[in-house]
């Protein structure tokens, strides 16, 4: 058979548009991820039954539905419960959101979890509140050990802004689909998304890993 | 004489476990106290209720005549965060593991308190930082983080940041307990040079020696009790209590002799 990537060139600007639909997808997702990971996180971590017991059912819910089924159920079932229409992009954020902030939750108490408890008790003896021992002390310190598992995390989240094209949400994946449809060139369309995936993927996982070994050096 | 700290009837449980079972204390101003007793004695305990580390299940402190803490009137008291913060401002704490914050320097941990907790100028506080970390032999590792200290720095660097808040009682919860041998001395040469000038002292400790010689009172605690309390030549040279002694012994026996045979 024959490659044809010419139809591809002349769709550059419809890959184009994939692509920024692609990262804007992701970095709203990683940013809503690691703030629902801080909060949920601080929740699983409590000592406290009103802040972790609902803090543990989020976890175990999100990490446990398929990303897929979460996006199809704000698309579609959504509005049917509350009247309230979601755009393909907002249900594909949320959902991806929610799935990944389980996951990053997981991450930030972990992080706060290999503090030593020494850390809490001496922030606390000079005289901090709450909020001033987290800044000070502990976020510090786990936000540093848990970065390279929340690289791995936010690539992850890249990866799977490519099942919001099931809702018809204009990313890569999408607008290899419409190149495909209209020019009869499957092969050379989702190649081109595989690659240009790897593309953005794969610099980013020789960033986390270096950042792990830097880490695990100054430890 | 007012009693600077003022401990009344003091209990403290871990859910079914009593572990202090009622300790009145009385401690003058400047005065240091040694607290022995046996592992599970309830010393570390008594030490963190102060600070309120520790929440007291029953019983009162009262810190300069105040009693902390508000009467729930079924004898029981409600530490508000204001409360906690309030007493941990004036009264110091050292641990056993030094707990320095790994992520600052030597001066950035001593100054952390005054500057986060106090709100005071940073160029005020790094003075006193800088004389602090001086008076603990330590002014040459100002900009060093604690990873690159020997505990016995450590640990010296934990007193610099506790006296950072010019507390008006420090606690020491067996603060060479975690030391090699050949670096217990340089951290009680900093607390017995603190026991002169006059601080306020609470000291959980297993060095016999050095409550005998910097302590103004010893307490021997058991089964979360005062048993036995009086001057280190009552409580530890002749010891009333059968309890005491016997501990007394347990230690003895791991002591050098006077003179090699």
């Amino acid at each position: 058979m024959q490659w044809d990537f010419q139809s591809l060139l002349n769709n550059w600007r419809a890959l184009l548009t994939g692509l920024t639909g692609t990262l804007s997808l992701a970095v709203v997702c990683i940013l809503a991820a690691a703030l629902i990971g801080l909060v949920v996180g601080a929740g699983r971590y409590s000592r406290r039954g009103f802040a972790r017991w609902p803090a543990t059912a989020f976890v175990e819910f999100f990490r446990n539905t398929p990303v897929l089924v979460l996006i199809i159920w704000f698309y579609f079932a959504f509005p049917i419960l509350t009247g309230q229409k979601l755009s393909a992009f907002t249900a594909a954020a949320i959902a991806i959101s929610l799935n990944g902030g389980a996951f990053a939750a997981e991450i930030f108490r972990g992080g706060m979890q290999s503090l030593a408890r020494g850390q809490w008790d001496a922030a606390r003896a000079i005289g901090m509140n709450y909020p001033q021992l987290m800044r000070r002390v502990i976020l510090p310190q786990a936000i540093k050990r848990m970065l390279p598992a929340f690289t791995n995390r936010a690539i992850e989240i890249l990866k799977t802004t490519a099942i919001a094209s099931i809702v018809a949400y204009y990313e890569l994946l999408h607008s290899a689909r419409v190149i495909a449809a209209a020019d009869f060139n499957p092969i050379e369309a989702y190649t081109a998304v595989a690659i240009i995936f790897f593309a953005l993927v794969y610099p980013l996982t020789i960033v986390a890993r270096s950042v792990e070994r830097r880490l695990r050096v100054s430890e | 004489m007012q009693p600077i700290l003022s401990i009344r009837d003091l209990h403290k449980s871990f859910g079914a476990l009593e572990v202090i079972k009622g300790v009145d204390l009385d401690v003058m101003k400047g005065e240091a106290i040694a607290i022995l007793g046996a592992s599970g004695s309830g010393k570390s305990t008594l030490l963190r209720c102060v600070n309120l580390l520790e929440q007291p299940s029953r019983g009162t402190i009262a810190l300069g005549g105040q009693t902390i803490g508000a009467d729930r009137g079924n004898g029981l008291r409600h530490y508000s965060g204001a409360d906690l913060v309030a007493v941990r401002k004036r009264v110091g704490m050292v641990f056993q593991q030094f707990n320095l914050f790994p992520h600052m320097t030597a001066l950035q941990n001593v100054i952390e308190g005054p500057v986060t907790v106090k709100g005071r100028p940073r160029a005020e506080a790094e003075a006193l930082g800088r004389k602090l970390l001086d008076k603990v032999g330590l002014s040459e590792k100002a900009d060093v983080y604690p990873a690159r200290l020997s505990g016995g720095q450590q640990q010296r660097v934990a007193i610099a940041r506790a006296l950072a808040m010019e507390p008006d009682v420090m606690l020491f919860d067996e603060a060479t307990s975690a030391l090699d041998p050949e670096l217990v001395g340089e951290v009680l040469r900093a607390i017995r040079q603190l026991a002169e000038e006059g601080m306020t002292m609470l000291i959980v400790t297993h060095e016999l020696g050095f409550a005998y010689h910097v302590a103004d009172r010893v307490i021997f605690l058991h089964q979360g009790l005062i048993h036995e309390q009086g001057s280190p030549q009552e409580v530890l040279v002749a010891p009333r209590e059968a309890r005491t002694r016997e501990f007394l012994e347990g230690h003895g026996q791991f002591r050098l002799p006077d003179r090699a045979p």
